[in-house]
C-alpha cells in the first residue's frame, strides 16, 4: 500500500517518448484490425485490381511492341509489366481513393470528439492510416503481383539496394498520400461540403500519380515539373520506377530523397491546416 | 382486408465452421403465421427483437417475397402486384425515410402527389387535415435533413396518408421520439383509427402505443404467433392480476390474511402493502382491509402489460 | 402518361437537391468531365511513344475511344448510379422505394440522377465528332445508320452491365468494387483496339461478355477495315443486337435479384 501511495505523484516511469510511441503503435493496430474485418470486400477489390492489371498491361505492352526501339519512355517490356502489376498491388496500399472519413466527421460534427483526445488529430489519423496500409500490404499487394508473374514476363530487380529502397519509398508514399488526403478532406472545415475538392483529388492523383501510364511518357520538361512542383508523382510513379529500375542508382536514390522532402512538407501542411481550422472553430465557438 | 395463411420466410445464413469454411444454415424468420385482419381494425404486432415482426410487415407490403404460404392485402398479392398495392396502402418505416433529404418538407408532399397520382383537391384536403392535427406549419419549408426526429416522423405520417390508403402499416412509429412527440403521434393515430376507414397495423417496442391504440394484440415469437386477442385476454391467459396498494397507519398484524388475495409486497417499514387480487373483487378486498386496519391511502393498479409480455418472452 | 409525370417530378426534385450545394456541384460537374478528358489524353500520350497500337493508327484509335466514351458517358449519366444499390441495400433505403407505386429501377435512377456527369456526355460526343471528321469514311446508308446507332447501342450495353453488376448486391452485399471490374473495366477494354489484348483475356471480354461489339467491331465496319482477328465485315452491324441481348439479360437478373432481396435490419 505504501509503495502505491508513494508512486502516485510521479506521472510515469516510462519516458514520454516511449509512452507516445506505445499509443501510436496501439492506434496503428486498431487501424489494422478495422480493415481486417472487411474480408469479402478485400477479396472483391483484389479481383478488380487484377482485371485492371490485365487491361493496363496489355495496352502498355502493345505500345512497347510498336514503339521505336521497343522501349517507350525508356522502359522495356518486362519493366512495363512490373510497373503495371506492382502498381495494381500498391494502389490500395497507398490508398489514393475513397477516404472521406475526416470530411464526414467534420460535416457531422463528430470531429469535436477527436479534438478532445490527448493526441493530435493528424497523428491519430496517420497512425490509423498506417495500420490500414499495413493490412493492405499483407493482403492486397501480393495477389496482383502473383497474377502478373504468372501471365507476363516481369523484370527482376538486379541491384541489391532496389528492394530496400522500394520499401522505404512505399512507406514515404503512404505518408505523402495520407497528408494530401488529409488536406483535401480538411477543406470541409471551410467549405460546407468537401465533395468538390475530393473529386479533383481523385481525378488528379490517378493520372498525375502515374497510375494510368508512366509519367515519363509526357515530354521531359512536363514530367520534371510535376515531380518537383507537386507531390503527386511521389505517390506511385517513384516507388514503381524504383522497383522497375528505370533509372541509374543515383537518380533512383535521388527520387526517394525527393519523396522524403515531400513527406515532410505535406505533413507540415496538414498540421498547419489543422491548427488553423481549430483556431477558427474556437473563434466561431462551433 | 389482410389475410395470411401459413406465411413463411426463410433466410440462409452462413455460419463459421472452422477458419475458412462456412456452413449454410436456414433460419425461419417467419414460421407459419395465420392471421386475418378485418377492415377498420387496429392491430398491434409485438414481439422481441428478431421475432419476425418487420419481416412479416415487409411481406405484407411487397418488399420481401415469402418463402411459402399465402398472403393477400386489399385482395392483392403483394409481390406480383406491388405497384398496384402501393396505391392502396401507406407505410411508415420508423428508421427509413420516405422523404427527400435535401428538399423542404412540402416539396416532398408535392412529389408524392405526382408519384401516387392524387387529384390536387383531394391531396390539398388531406394535407390541410394533417397540417392542423400534426402541427406541421412551423417546419413545412424546412429541408428534411434539418428536422428533428419528432418533426420528421410527423412528416412521414403525413406522407404515408396523402394518397388516402386503406391500410396503414407502421413499423416502430414512435422509436426514438421524445415524450411529447410520442403523444402527438399516438393521439393522431387514435383519431385516425376512430374514423373506422383505415385499417392499422403497427409493430412497436413501446407497449404504451398498444395500450393507447389497439384493441387487438398479436404477439409473435420465433416466427410464430403466440397470442392473438385483446389485451384483457392476454392478462387472463397469463394470469396477470390487478393489485391493491395501501398505505397503512401501522404495520399489519403478522397473521393477517385478506380472503381471495395474496400479499405480494411489504415496504416502508410495513406501512405500505401490495395485494394481488386473485379471486375477489376490488370492492370486497378494500372493504376487508379497511375493516381490519386503519388505512391512510389506497390505490388500484392495472396489470402491467410490459410484465406480461416480458414473462411471455422469457418462458420457454 | 401518369407515370411519365411522376418520373419527371422525381427527376426535377433530384436536380434541385443536387444544385442546393452550388459550388460543390460546379466543381463536380467539371471534375467529372475531367475524367473523360483524361481517358482521351491517355490515348494521345500513349501514341506519343509509338506510331501504332495493336496495328491501328492514332486516327483510327480515336474513333474507337470516341465511340466507347460517348456510349459509356451516356450510360453512366442515365444508369450508372445504379451502382449505389449496395449502399441502398445495406441502409435499407430500398424498402422505401419498394413501397411506392412505381417500378423500382427507374425510381432508383431518378432518385439520384447524377446531373454532375452531364458534361461527360458532351465531351464524349465531341471526341466522337472529331474522330469521324479525322477519318476518311466512305459513307453508305448502312454506315450512316450504324454511326447513329452505335453510341446508343454502346450506352444500352454499358447500362446493362451497370445493372447486372449492381444486382450482385442482392446476393452479395459486400461485393465492394467487384462491379467496377466490368463497368469501368469494360470502358477501358473498349477504349483500345481489341487486338492489343492477349489470348483468353480477349476471348472472355470481347466475345464471351460482348465488349468487342461496343466500339471495336463497329469502328472496323465504319472504316471499312478487315478485322485482323478474322471476324467477317458484317459483324460490326451486330452491335445493336448484342446490346439488346445484354439488356434482356439485365432485366432478368434485376427481376430475379429483387425477388431475392432480403431487407436488412428492423
Amino acid at each position: 500500500m505504501d509503495q502505491r501511495d508513494a508512486s502516485v505523484p510521479t506521472i510515469s516511469r516510462i519516458s514520454p517518448f516511449r509512452a507516445s510511441a506505445t499509443t501510436f503503435g496501439a492506434l496503428i493496430g486498431s487501424g489494422f484490425r478495422r480493415y481486417a474485418t472487411y474480408r469479402q470486400a478485400t477479396i472483391a477489390g483484389t479481383f478488380t485490381n487484377i482485371v485492371f492489371g490485365f487491361l493496363r498491361c496489355y495496352v502498355l505492352l502493345a505500345v512497347a511492341e510498336e514503339a521505336v526501339g521497343q522501349r517507350p519512355a525508356g522502359y522495356d517490356a518486362g519493366q512495363l509489366a512490373l510497373y503495371v502489376w506492382v502498381g495494381q498491388g500498391l494502389l490500395s496500399v497507398i490508398g489514393i481513393w475513397g477516404w472521406t472519413e475526416l470530411a464526414d466527421r467534420i460535416r457531422s460534427g463528430d470531429i469535436a470528439a477527436d479534438l478532445l483526445r490527448p493526441i493530435a488529430p493528424v497523428t491519430g489519423f496517420l497512425a490509423a492510416d498506417l495500420g490500414r496500409a499495413l493490412h493492405a500490404m499483407m493482403t492486397r499487394f501480393g495477389p496482383p503481383l502473383l497474377a502478373g508473374a504468372v501471365f507476363f514476363p516481369l523484370h527482376t530487380p538486379a541491384r541489391w539496394q532496389t528492394v530496400p529502397l522500394f520499401a522505404v519509398s512505399v512507406i514515404l508514399a503512404v505518408i505523402i498520400c495520407f497528408g494530401c488526403r488529409y488536406v483535401v478532406n480538411a477543406t470541409a472545415y471551410w467549405l460546407q461540403d468537401a465533395r468538390g475538392p475530393i473529386t479533383l483529388w481523385t481525378l488528379g492523383s490517378g493520372v498525375l500519380g502515374g497510375l494510368y501510364f508512366p509519367l515519363r511518357l509526357f515530354p521531359q520538361e512536363v514530367a520534371v515539373a510535376l515531380w518537383v512542383a507537386t507531390p503527386l508523382p511521389s505517390l506511385l510513379q517513384t516507388p514503381l520506377d524504383v522497383i522497375a529500375e528505370r533509372d541509374g542508382p543515383a537518380l533512383q536514390a535521388g527520387l526517394v530523397a525527393l519523396q522524403a522532402v515531400w513527406a515532410v512538407v505535406v505533413l507540415a501542411l496538414a498540421g498547419l491546416v489543422q491548427r488553423r481550422a481549430e483556431r477558427r472553430l474556437v473563434v466561431q465557438g462551433g | 382486408m389482410i389475410k395470411m395463411q401459413d406465411l413463411q420466410k426463410h433466410f440462409t445464413v452462413r455460419v463459421k465452421a472452422g477458419r475458412l469454411r462456412r456452413k449454410k444454415r436456414t433460419v425461419a424468420a417467419v414460421d407459419g403465421v395465420n392471421l386475418t385482419i378485418e377492415r377498420g381494425e387496429m392491430v398491434g404486432y409485438i414481439g422481441p427483437n428478431g421475432a419476425g415482426k418487420s419481416t412479416t410487415l415487409k411481406m405484407l407490403t411487397g418488399v420481401l417475397t415469402p418463402s411459402a404460404g399465402e398472403v393477400s392485402v386489399c385482395g392483392l398479392a403483394p409481390v406480383p402486384q406491388r405497384t398496384k398495392l402501393a396505391l392502396r396502402i401507406g407505410v411508415v418505416f420508423g428508421q427509413r425515410s420516405q422523404l427527400w433529404w435535401d428538399l423542404p418538407l412540402h416539396e416532398s408532399f408535392e412529389l408524392l402527389r405526382h408519384i401516387y397520382r392524387v387529384p390536387a383537391a383531394e391531396h390539398a384536403a388531406r394535407l390541410r387535415r394533417c397540417r392542423s392535427l400534426l402541427d406541421l406549419d412551423e417546419f413545412l419549408d424546412t429541408p428534411v435533413r434539418q428536422l428533428s426526429l419528432g418533426q420528421r416522423m410527423r412528416g412521414e405520417l403525413t406522407a404515408a396518408l396523402l394518397h388516402g390508403p386503406e391500410v396503414l402499416f407502421l413499423d416502430e412509429p414512435t422509436i426514438g421520439l421524445d415524450v411529447v412527440s410520442k403523444q402527438a403521434v399516438r393521439a393522431f393515430l387514435a383519431e385516425l383509427g376512430a374514423t373506422g376507414d383505415v385499417t392499422l397495423v403497427l409493430t412497436t417496442h413501446d407497449l404504451a402505443d398498444i395500450e393507447r391504440l389497439c384493441e387487438r394484440l398479436v404477439v409473435i415469437d420465433h416466427g410464430r404467433v403466440v397470442h392473438d386477442g385483446s389485451i384483457e385476454a392476454l392478462h387472463a391467459r397469463y394470469g396477470s392480476r390487478r393489485s391493491l396498494v395501501a398505505d397503512l397507519e401501522q404495520p399489519l398484524p403478522a397473521d393477517f390474511a385478506l380472503p381471495g388475495t395474496v400479499l405480494t409486497a411489504v415496504t416502508a417499514n410495513g406501512h405500505r402493502v401490495t395485494f394481488s387480487l386473485e379471486s375477489t373483487t376490488a370492492a370486497a378486498a378494500v372493504a376487508g382491509l379497511v375493516a381490519a386496519v386503519p388505512v391512510r391511502d389506497l390505490s388500484l393498479l392495472e396489470p402491467d402489460i410490459e410484465d406480461v409480455v416480458a414473462r411471455l418472452y422469457t418462458s420457454p | 402518361m401518369g407515370d411519365l409525370r411522376a418520373y419527371a417530378a422525381l427527376g426535377t426534385a433530384q436536380l434541385r437537391s443536387a444544385t442546393s450545394y452550388r459550388t460543390s456541384f460546379l466543381v463536380e460537374l467539371f471534375g467529372n468531365m475531367g475524367a473523360t478528358v483524361f481517358d482521351v489524353v491517355t490515348v494521345l500520350v500513349l501514341f506519343r511513344a509509338t506510331p501504332a497500337v495493336g496495328g491501328f493508327s492514332l486516327r483510327e484509335a480515336v474513333l474507337i475511344v470516341g465511340l466507347s466514351s460517348a456510349g459509356f458517358a451516356l450510360a453512366d449519366l442515365t444508369i450508372g448510379n445504379v451502382d449505389r444499390l449496395k449502399s441502398y441495400v445495406r441502409a435499407g433505403t430500398l424498402d422505401a422505394v419498394l413501397v411506392r407505386p412505381l417500378p423500382a429501377l427507374p425510381q432508383l435512377l431518378l432518385m439520384d440522377l447524377p446531373v454532375r456527369k452531364a458534361l461527360r456526355v458532351v465531351f464524349g460526343f465531341v471526341v466522337l465528332g472529331l474522330a469521324v471528321a479525322a477519318n476518311d469514311i466512305d459513307w453508305t446508308p448502312g454506315r450512316v445508320l450504324l454511326m447513329a446507332l452505335t453510341p446508343i447501342a454502346a450506352a444500352a450495353f454499358f447500362g446493362s452491365i451497370f445493372v447486372i453488376s449492381a444486382s450482385l448486391a442482392f446476393w452479395w452485399v459486400d461485393s465492394g468494387e467487384l462491379g467496377s471490374a466490368f463497368t469501368y473495366g469494360g470502358r477501358d477494354f473498349t477504349s483500345y483496339p481489341i487486338s492489343v489484348y492477349g489470348g483468353w483475356f480477349r476471348g472472355l471480354f470481347a466475345y464471351a461478355l460482348g465488349f468487342g461489339f461496343v466500339a471495336y467491331q463497329p469502328a472496323l465496319a465504319l472504316l471499312g477495315r478487315p478485322d485482323p482477328l478474322g471476324l467477317p465485315a458484317w459483324s460490326g452491324y451486330l452491335s445493336p443486337l448484342v446490346a439488346l441481348g445484354a439488356a434482356a439479360l439485365a432485366a432478368v437478373v434485376w427481376r430475379t435479384g429483387i425477388r431475392h432481396y432480403r431487407s436488412t435490419g428492423s
